[in-house]
């Protein structure tokens, strides 16, 4: 069981690759599995402040596993295990940067989604081909692509599957950077590697503030962020970060 | 592989591509489209082809699309000429344009039309003294198309630009270069020669490196300063990878002749 490679490439940073090139990199449950297994160990893990999942050069991940799926009917799927999965994917605490090259399309599109920060290849291509089978984005695809874009958008590409360029997908704040296709994953491990070096329970409050921007209304997500700012008060980086600013030196946080 | 209507010849790492339909002024015609892209598309990815030319047999370089293809009858729906556009003429521009490897044109004779626009596409363009452009576009009522609109502002400036445009008159090969449209005039019977020196000095340079200063310039019409600057970065980062840029060192500290892989 092999779908996925890890490493760690930079101080904090763990990296994720998948690793199905013979069927680009689909995501079958097996995959998705590997990968809830190494977030939750990342989660625990006090020496991993960011994680980056990544493809290949030519595909970051080209759909789910249609074996797998076209087994399904209404009652298997009532038990099936990707829903939990994927929950477990939005429920990792730290920052999940994703690095696309190449294809990113259905599940792999909606993988992408559940990244908070993404930046891709100039090669890149996102798209929602479900249509063309009959079916709709299971995984939050419509959900997520609808908040990020708006309705008209999000519209037009599930209901058609057109493919979205790595130009329209940052316009449209996809994705927050292009870069050439050779290095995008190396500019997304800087990325990740400079908020692996800010304090890990500001970033974690930042992230929990950010991601509830959907679920609760303005007054509601003001009131959490204040909660939270409060809550930092406490942290011993804070005091750090705000002496070493009056002290003009590099702080050092110890997530504290 | 056998060709209707063009000539195809790959030598010391140069690929020779010759439109061959001399008398129609090498005017396209779908064959000649279909012909056309997958030879370039072939030496787009064939790393042991490091440069281009593109020229033509006969008196003309390439009268742009062959309207006899196109004939519409006076009763006849008018015809769809977005669609060859699409299909043909705007995919080959971004295959010169995007092939990573010099592309030098050799206009024989009279560039016309989408002709005239293919040849202000490629990187390089040398021309017969004998040779001319002509937008012919506006004598038809057509707009000019093959990205005519884009090159011809950048290249000779919008009044210029606005005056071929609109007049479709003939400009001289000599006139073309005054007016820094093109590269370099040349003695008709010296084109040929002067194309393969020209290609061949290029096949012998650092290709990848050449791919990347191609595309820099190519999308600084669109960037800002800022953004080039960023570009050019990026672009350096991915060149000081490259094994000429190693092997471009190493012979100038040890003071040789670099050989240059085109990686």
């Amino acid at each position: 069981m092999n779908y996925i490679k890890t490493s760690r490439p930079k101080e904090g940073v763990a990296l994720i690759e998948l690793n199905r090139p013979e069927k680009r990199n689909a995501l079958n449950n097996a995959t998705l599995q590997e990968i809830v297994e190494r977030l939750q160990a990342y989660d625990a893990d006090t020496d991993i402040k960011a994680v980056v999942i990544t493809g290949n050069a030519q595909c970051f991940a080209a759909g789910a596993d249609l074996n797998e799926l076209i087994q399904l009917d209404t009652v298997s799927l009532q038990t099936d295990i990707r829903p939990t999965l994927w929950k477990r994917i939005d429920e990792f605490s730290k920052p999940l940067l994703i690095a696309v090259n190449g294809y990113a399309l259905g599940a792999g599109f909606e993988l992408v989604l559940h990244g908070d920060i993404v930046v891709t290849g100039e090669n890149a291509q996102f798209g929602l081909p479900e249509i063309g089978l009959g079916m709709l984005p299971g995984a939050g695809g419509t959900q997520r692509l609808a908040r990020l874009v708006g309705q008209q958008l999000a519209m037009r590409w599930a209901m058609t599957g057109e493919r979205i360029s790595a130009l329209s997908a940052q316009q449209h704040g996809i994705t927050t950077q292009i870069c050439p296709t050779d290095l995008t994953v190396r500019y997304t491990l800087d990325l990740a590697a400079k908020i692996a070096k800010q304090a890990p329970l500001a970033i974690r409050a930042i992230k929990q503030s950010l991601k509830t921007i959907h679920e609760v209304n303005l007054s509601q997500g003001l009131k959490q962020e204040r909660q939270l700012f409060v809550w930092l008060a406490a942290t011993q980086d804070r005091q750090e970060g705000i002496r070493a600013f009056l002290e003009k030196r590099q702080p050092i946080f110890r997530g504290m | 592989m056998d060709y209707q209507t063009i000539l195809v010849e790959e030598k010391n790492a140069v690929g020779y591509l010759t439109l061959n339909r001399p008398k129609q002024l090498n005017s396209f015609n779908e064959t000649m489209h279909k012909e056309v892209v997958s030879v370039l598309k072939a030496w787009s990815k064939d790393s042991t082809i490091r440069a281009v030319v593109l020229s033509a047999e006969g008196r003309g370089f390439c009268a742009g699309q062959d309207l006899g293809d196109r004939a519409v009858a006076p009763n006849a729906d008018a015809p769809d000429l977005g669609l060859s556009i699409e299909t043909y003429y705007n995919p080959l521009i971004k295959l010169i344009t995007d092939m990573p490897k010099p592309v030098i044109c050799a206009v024989n004779g009279v560039a016309a039309g989408a002709g005239a626009n293919i040849a202000l596409a490629c990187d390089l363009v040398l021309a017969a003294k004998s040779a001319s452009f002509i937008q012919a576009f506006c004598r038809l009522g057509l707009v000019p198309d093959s990205g005519g609109t884009w090159f011809l502002p950048r290249v000779v400036g919008r009044a210029r630009a606005m005056g071929l445009a609109l007049l479709g008159d003939k400009l001289s090969a000599e006139q073309a270069m005054a007016w820094g449209m093109i590269w370099q005039v040349v003695e008709d019977d010296a084109l040929r020669s002067e194309a393969s020196k020209l290609a061949e000095h290029l096949a012998s340079q650092p290709t990848y490196g050449l791919s990347l200063i191609k595309k820099a310039i190519n999308v600084s019409a669109d960037n800002s300063l800022e953004d080039q600057l960023i570009l050019e970065r990026d672009l350096q980062r991915l060149a000081g990878r490259s094994a000429d840029y190693k092997e471009g060192v190493q012979a100038f500290m040890q003071k040789r002749t670099p050989i240059y892989q085109g990686r």
